[in-house]
């Protein structure tokens, strides 16, 4: 589908998205059942996460401290009483025939999540909500071609809706909130963020109208999109769909509509007018929640430092570029390792510069994670700080120090630079004994050089090197070669 | 003969083995089949239970219900055995893990003997909403035993067991125990863990025991009660005894409810029974005194409505898909569904699932369902004020006798027969129905009493002092 600039400049679209984040808990939302992914089918599975005659829902309480953090997280209220509800649909996944959630008391309310807008501008997007629920099981209509095969290890995980308001502009900052929102959790290490897996999920209600306007066009959702570059490219198709239909004089359907990621495209589910009465009401089988201004305190105290809260101290305090701070915040695990070594280390950008140089490199061509990298973030420290002591170059103690302490990990990067003679040698005198034999042995080229030819530095520079087996302070002896031959 | 715990235990001292108790229940039960009280049998496993308590019993090592013989109401899950609420859409079905109360039960040696009829999902006054047949009256066998636990009533009644365990959501209990002579407990909402227990209404539902004594009422309910992990809405502390105190004459404070005493639908010889025992309360110095509760007229709706909107989502579970009885010849999901579904309910079961579906429906919920809580938060409040006052309340278990077999046909005149019980279901209070009369008609009625929150020895102390001052 084409869409001219034009017409695409008359229309605005409004996006609110529901992400449903599964929580990282040991056990089961209402059953001490494993949450696990992966295991084999209907294995995770007691009598109560059957739904089997009789049982009841046995409240998983690390699912509210979760939630909790995650409404700490995005400033929102916490809400002091909560009790939950029970959402009643028919559906061969949802085996009590009715999905245990909250309505009208969520444990979250308002709050934002700050995201950047396609010029660059720090844009809040309002959330309406988070609130607690247990996931389905998992209807698989592909294996089997005459029946649809239930497995129900998915069945009472633990899971947070978090609703934002409709002030989404365009797919771009729908793609920049959904990394936002996964980078909070994976912060929070309350979700694992996992789109492909499905255990971060994202549906995008979707609605155009021309600029300017007060009313609101007719609201699509769309469900189905496994990866952040698909609810981007979903969104983008979906917006260019509806203007079309628009500019053809056709109404917009209320409707849920799937997205098909190979397609590229979104067809039509079901429509809103045939949606079912979910018949809300409290569950009667699970207590009332009170949560104590005690108790927020209480986690307000432990909760990790999050994304935004690094991103200052970096840039402001640890006065690194914008640039370096994004890429180190970016995974979580990347900062916690910065953080690691800038308590042991003043050299901030050395620091910075090391990790996003040979330690990326390195988990790159490894393929591997920051977790599973040798070398402490201490060590590392040791290393920035022996090179700001000029007792090594940058070079000595990358190509040199640095492939040593990946083997030999506790050991001191100076005791490895010293047993293996790389320290650097600045002592001037036999410095200058070298200097001399340089300026005896190119004549020619020191002329030239007295006569203004500066780039033959480099060649005075290397033959010092190879004198000196490495061993010279590149700028110290840089300061001496010149002094000496210009004299 | 084996009529109470107590008899049981002295003919065990007498030489009689546990064997012996199990044998001549199961020869009470061949012999009374017609009746239809037990919808099964567990025969051989009981010999073979009371085979190892008897030894038990030797190495003095047997729990505290040994000897006890014990039949579960039929919505009751225990490990590898059916278990069906006495519907056809559970035909078959077998739990997978048992109940917490009857785990507890177990625990304590008392051997259970076999799962007793009932209405369907525990939904009926009569029992002759169960899909397998009704119950008969063992008192006059064309009567009713009352419902929905008529089959637990009727199989005590009738001597097949030491005690029966029912469920009570709006008077299951105390009913059936009124239309045949015995004491039939509610506990407080929540004293019993609900583990286990088929849902009706989540919020309502009681287990409770079927005795002949307060004596083994009290420890029955006792082994039964306390915290449960696996029910967030039971009490939160352990149980282990509800001792019975004695009462001292002029000691108690009942309060009648005078509503109910004036009620147009009661039966004069139940009023005057009632009469009798308010002067003999009277006699014995206590302060007996009317008081006003005049939301009679309120109750039985309230209840309906609270109860089917939780039973609609309670019984969503059951489709056929999962568990239970699957219709045949079905194609997609919502065939199978509905055929299942309309197959596997009876009519009662269906009418209430209507009812709820209609009440939680949107733009009802308000006029039904909000109303109904704030009614029903009204029922609590007035309840507990009045026993902010009075030790218990005295009142009718049920406006009459018990009917003849077919004998209500009227839906609002059968839903009436809750009209004195579901206040105690409203209110979560513990309630018990006391055998207290015998009409002239030949058939026995009950006296109910109505305690204080979770003082259940409070309650059953009274009870039996009264139980006494009836000798």
């Amino acid at each position: 589908m084409e869409l001219s600039k034009e017409i695409r400049d008359k229309y605005q679209a409004v996006i609110g998205l529901e992400v449903h984040a599964q929580m990282l808990t040991q056990s089961k939302a209402y059953s001490s059942d494993a949450n696990l992914y992966g295991a084999a089918p209907n294995t995770l599975v007691s009598p109560i996460t059957l739904g089997h005659p009789g049982t009841l829902p046995k409240m998983n309480k690390a699912t509210i401290d979760y939630a909790i953090k995650m409404g700490i997280a995005c400033n929102c209220d916490i809400t002091e009483n909560q009790y939950f509800a029970r959402k009643n649909y028919f559906y061969p996944d949802l085996p009590k025939g009715y999905q245990i959630t909250q309505d009208t008391t969520p444990i979250c309310t308002g709050g934002m999540v700050n995201i950047k807008t396609v010029d660059g501008q720090t844009k809040q997007i309002g959330l309406t909500r988070i609130h607690m629920e247990e996931d389905a099981g998992k209807s698989i209509h592909d294996i089997d071609p005459f029946n649809t095969l239930v497995d129900l290890n998915r069945a009472g995980v633990p899971l947070i809706e978090i609703v934002s308001e409709p002030e989404i502009a365009d797919s771009t900052e729908a793609y920049n909130y959904v990394t936002a929102v996964r980078k909070l959790v994976r912060y929070l290490d309350i979700c694992d963020g996992n789109m492909e897996e499905g255990s971060m999920r994202c549906d995008a209600n979707i609605s155009v109208m021309l600029k300017g306007s007060k009313e609101f066009g007719s609201k699509v959702e769309v469900k189905n999109m496994n990866s952040i570059r698909n609810v981007k490219n979903a969104i983008e198709f979906e917006i260019t769909r509806q203007i079309i239909e628009v500019e053809k004089g056709n109404d917009i359907p209320s409707e849920t509509r799937n997205y098909d990621a190979i397609k590229g495209n979104t067809t039509a589910m079901r429509s809103k007018e045939a949606a079912n009465d979910y018949r809300f009401f409290p569950e009667p089988d699970l207590q009332p929640i009170r949560v104590t201004q005690e108790h927020i305190d209480k986690l307000k105290k432990v909760m990790p430092p999050l994304p935004e809260f690094l991103f200052e101290k970096y840039t402001q305090t640890l006065k690194l570029s914008d640039y370096d701070a994004n890429n180190i915040i970016d995974t979580k695990e990347i900062a916690l390792y910065f953080e690691t070594m800038v308590a042991h280390t003043k050299n901030y950008k050395g620091a910075a510069n090391w990790l996003m140089g040979e330690i990326k490199s390195y988990l790159n061509e490894h393929a591997v994670k920051i977790n599973e990298f040798p070398i402490s973030g201490k060590q590392m420290a040791a290393l920035v700080n022996l090179i700001d002591t000029g007792k090594i170059s940058n070079s000595i103690a990358s190509q040199k120090v640095f492939p040593v302490m990946l083997v030999n990990v506790d050991k001191l990067p100076d005791e490895i630079a010293a047993e293996n003679n790389w320290i650097l040698d600045a002592n001037e005198d036999s410095l200058a004994g070298f200097i001399v034999e340089i300026i005896n042995e190119n004549p020619d080229e020191i002329e030239r050089f007295r006569a203004g030819d500066k780039k033959l530095m480099g060649l005075f520079m290397g033959q010092l090197m190879k004198k000196s087996k490495g061993k010279a302070d590149p700028k110290s002896a840089g300061q001496l070669l010149s002094k000496m031959i210009l004299k | 003969m084996y009529t109470s715990f107590d008899k049981v235990k002295s003919a065990i001292d007498n030489g009689t083995t546990v064997v012996d108790v199990v044998s001549h229940y199961l020869k009470q039960i061949e012999a009374k089949k017609h009746i239809h009280a037990f919808l099964e049998v567990f025969e051989a496993e009981a010999i073979q239970k009371a085979q190892e308590i008897d030894a038990k019993i030797k190495n003095n090592t047997a729990g505290k219900l040994a000897g006890m013989v014990i039949g579960i109401k039929d919505n009751l899950a225990y490990k590898n055995h059916k278990v069906s609420a006495a519907s056809k859409i559970l035909e078959g079905f077998e739990s997978i893990y048992t109940a917490t109360a009857v785990e507890r039960l177990i625990q304590e040696d008392a051997i259970i003997i076999g799962r007793l009829n009932c209405d369907e999902f525990a939904m009926g006054s009569s029992n002759e909403n169960s899909a397998f047949g009704n119950v008969l009256n063992p008192i006059q066998e064309d009567k009713v035993p009352g419902g929905s636990s008529g089959g637990s009533a009727a199989a005590l009644a009738a001597g097949l067991c030491t005690a029966s365990i029912g469920s009570d959501t709006g008077g299951s209990i105390r009913q059936p125990a009124s239309f045949t002579g015995l004491i039939g407990f509610k506990p407080t909402y929540g004293t019993i863990s609900r583990y286990g227990l088929l849902a009706y209404a989540s919020s309502f539902d009681q287990i409770g025991p079927f005795t002949n004594t307060i004596k083994d009422a009290a420890l029955i309910t006792a082994v039964m009660a306390g915290k449960d992990e696996y029910d967030g809405t039971a009490i939160q502390e352990d149980i282990n005894e509800f001792p019975i105190e004695k009462i001292e004459k002029g000691s108690l404070k009942v309060g009648y409810i005078s509503d109910c005493l004036e009620s147009k639908g009661l039966n004069p010889e139940i009023k005057t029974k009632l009469e009798q025992t308010i002067q003999v309360l009277k006699k014995e110095g206590h302060t007996v005194e009317p008081v006003s509760f005049p939301y009679l007229d309120a109750m039985v709706p309230t209840y309906y409505v609270l109860t089917t909107a939780e039973a609609s989502s309670n019984l969503s579970r059951y489709t056929g898909v999962h568990f239970g009885r699957l219709a045949d010849n079905v194609k997609g999901v919502e065939e199978t569904y509905k055929k299942s579904r309309s197959e596997g309910f009876g009519e009662e079961v269906k009418k209430r699932i209507m009812l709820g579906t209609f009440v939680l429906s949107h733009g009802y919920y308000d006029a039904y369902y909000t109303k109904g809580q704030k009614v029903r938060r009204i029922i609590q409040n007035k309840t507990n004020e009045l026993l902010s006052e009075y030790d218990v309340l005295l009142l009718p278990t049920t406006p009459d006798t018990a009917f003849k077999i077919g004998g209500v046909k009227d839906a609002i005149q059968m839903y009436l027969q809750d009209i004195f019980t579901v206040q105690a279901n409203l209110a979560g209070n513990p309630a018990i129905s006391l055998p207290m009369g015998t009409h002239s008609n030949g058939l026995p009625f009950g006296l109910q009493l109505i305690g204080k929150h979770q003082k259940e020895s409070e309650l059953l102390s009274i009870s039996a002092y009264l139980m006494d001052l009836k000798q």
